[in-house]
């Protein structure tokens, strides 16, 4: 891979030994990739932010880096809300670790935002910007819904990006690798979390494919939020695109080869079993939009069960007289983390869920079992 | 004989080298504390890699593996060095951030010519493997 002089010089060590791990890092990559040169990137998303996930290695490592980041940078949620943590059930030692992981993080000048929704706050991504993201379902979201342009990016190698502002330019930055392969035909009018429900099914599907859809339907940013996040779970697609709804839809033929879902197999993924002890929503983070269809739903009620709605900090300050009518029912609104990276949730029995992403996680993740449900359903059983 | 390969992490390390054709999966298969291999079924299972020079063809695995290689490193129960047929990012980056020499695209087919208990020379920096 191309570096520049510039760039030359801090692979060499001339501008510090953290700016010279960066660089070595996006240079292994770059080279693994066969990119031919680094480019600049608009905003960062850096992953390994909850304790849970990397432990005290991970913190022993930020820990020992220098600087700040050259763009906007954002995290990964937490592996608790960090404000309300104790409300959780988290110990006072996996805080502190926390908390610490967190304080490391700012340090080197990225924001506090722990959310798999970054594209909720300022400066989201335009059409066609480059980024290094990696979060999955955000990933996701950025490549297929705004037309941005990421790989699905690592804690480390998102660290190094941020810190150099640049990523090898090779994956989802190549228009090439950006054609749709396959066809999804979809039969029946979708909604809610049946789009959870056809991610899930066609991720295991395709893979890594970039996927071309055909839908009866029109999804709803939040539909298209819930399809991309299952889809990543599920799969390892980064970029899908749908007729007449996604922004680089018309730019390529239609592909030759095709698969077709039928209705019924999106219904299979339901069951009727409302013998859960918790529902959790906001698996990604809960919109404006979905907090008020939640304010709507709970108003005047009280829930007879644990109900976790978890958004981010950013978009619950927006919200805060929302947040207050959903929280007089009982049901407790949680930011920086969710149900899937933080073990909180580890000592119930069972979980319903309108997300097909968490639906796949929280059995391997947080070893219960997991019922999928749509919104009305999910709000209908914890009142219940 | 001394082989041209690829640079992935600096350095300059040698030992005496641990083959293996299987993939390895750092978050999970290897014991951070002692480096042995606890993966079920491994060729390798029950060996330590500690200090040797860990030849094998690529990693797999969970992202979070990057960050166990580094843990191997503090614990002191790292490889030496690192040789792979062709590199992947898990293991890139853990051997960048852990600071232990990788190379991959190696001239020769290192199954072909490195066996267990040679000794080898990883050089990181300059591309290349010497085996001694």
């Amino acid at each position: 891979m191309y570096l520049t002089r510039e760039e030359e010089r801090i692979y060499d060590g001339e501008k510090g030994t953290t700016l010279q791990k960066a660089m070595e890092i996006l240079v292994a990559l770059g080279d693994i990739y066969n990119a031919d040169k680094l480019i600049p990137i608009k905003s960062a998303q850096i992953a390994g932010v909850s304790y849970k996930t990397i432990g005290d290695a991970g913190l022993d490592w930020i820990s020992g880096l220098e600087g700040k980041v050259v763009v906007p940078s954002t995290l990964n949620p937490a592996g608790m809300d960090l404000v309300r943590w104790k409300e959780m059930g988290i110990s006072e030692e996996f805080a502190s670790k926390q908390k610490r992981i967190i304080h490391t993080y700012s340090q080197l000048g990225i924001a506090r935002d722990c959310t798999c929704t970054p594209y909720y706050l300022e400066n989201s991504p335009r059409y066609r910007d480059n980024l290094a993201w990696s979060e999955s379902s955000a990933v996701s979201y950025a490549n297929s819904v705004l037309g941005a342009r990421t790989n699905r990016e690592g804690g480390p190698s998102a660290l190094a990006a941020a810190l150099i502002g640049s990523t090898p330019r090779y994956g989802y930055h190549l228009d090439e690798n950006r054609e749709p392969k396959v066809l999804i035909q979809v039969e029946g009018g979708l909604q809610d979390s049946d789009y959870g429900a056809l991610g899930a099914i066609v991720g295991g599907m395709i893979g890594d494919m970039v996927p071309l859809f055909r839908l009866e339907t029109k999804p709803s940013l939040d539909e298209l939020k819930a399809l991309g996040a299952a889809m990543a779970a599920s799969g390892a697609v980064a970029l899908y695109h749908i007729e007449n709804i996604t922004p680089e839809a018309r730019r390529y033929k239609e592909p030759e080869e095709r698969i077709t879902i039928e209705y019924h197999q999106i219904r299979g993924f339901y069951e009727d079993n409302s013998d859960v002890d918790i529902v959790a929503l906001g698996c990604p983070h809960c919109s404006t939009r979905e907090l008020i269809e939640l304010a709507s739903l709970l108003k005047d009620k009280k829930v007879k069960r644990e109900l976790w709605i978890c958004t981010s900090r950013a978009v619950k300050t927006r919200c805060r007289h929302l947040v207050k009518k959903i929280e007089a029912s009982g049901a407790r609104v949680f930011c920086d983390t969710c149900m899937v990276v933080s073990p909180a949730c580890e000592g119930f029995k069972a979980m319903m869920v309108n997300s097909g992403k968490a639906h796949i996680y929280i059995p391997n993740l947080c070893k219960l079992r997991s019922v999928l449900a749509d919104t009305q359903e999910c709000v209908r059983t914890v009142l219940t | 004989m001394k082989l041209k390969s690829h640079v992935v992490s600096k350095g300059r390390a040698w030992g005496e080298a641990l083959v293996s054709r299987q993939a390895i999966s750092f978050l999970g298969s290897v014991d951070p504390i002692s480096g042995v291999i606890i993966e079920k079924g491994h060729e390798l299972a029950g060996i330590s890699i500690k200090n040797r020079v860990l030849v094998f063809p690529y990693g797999k695995g969970s992202t979070v593996g990057s960050y166990r290689i580094y843990q191997l490193k503090k614990n002191g129960a790292a490889p030496s060095a690192m040789i792979n047929i062709k590199a992947e990012p898990i293991v890139a980056v853990g051997a960048i951030i852990a600071g232990i020499p990788m190379v991959d695209s190696l001239e020769k087919n290192p199954f072909e010519v490195i066996r267990n208990g040679d000794k080898v020379l990883v050089d990181g920096t300059l591309g290349y493997v010497e085996i001694l």
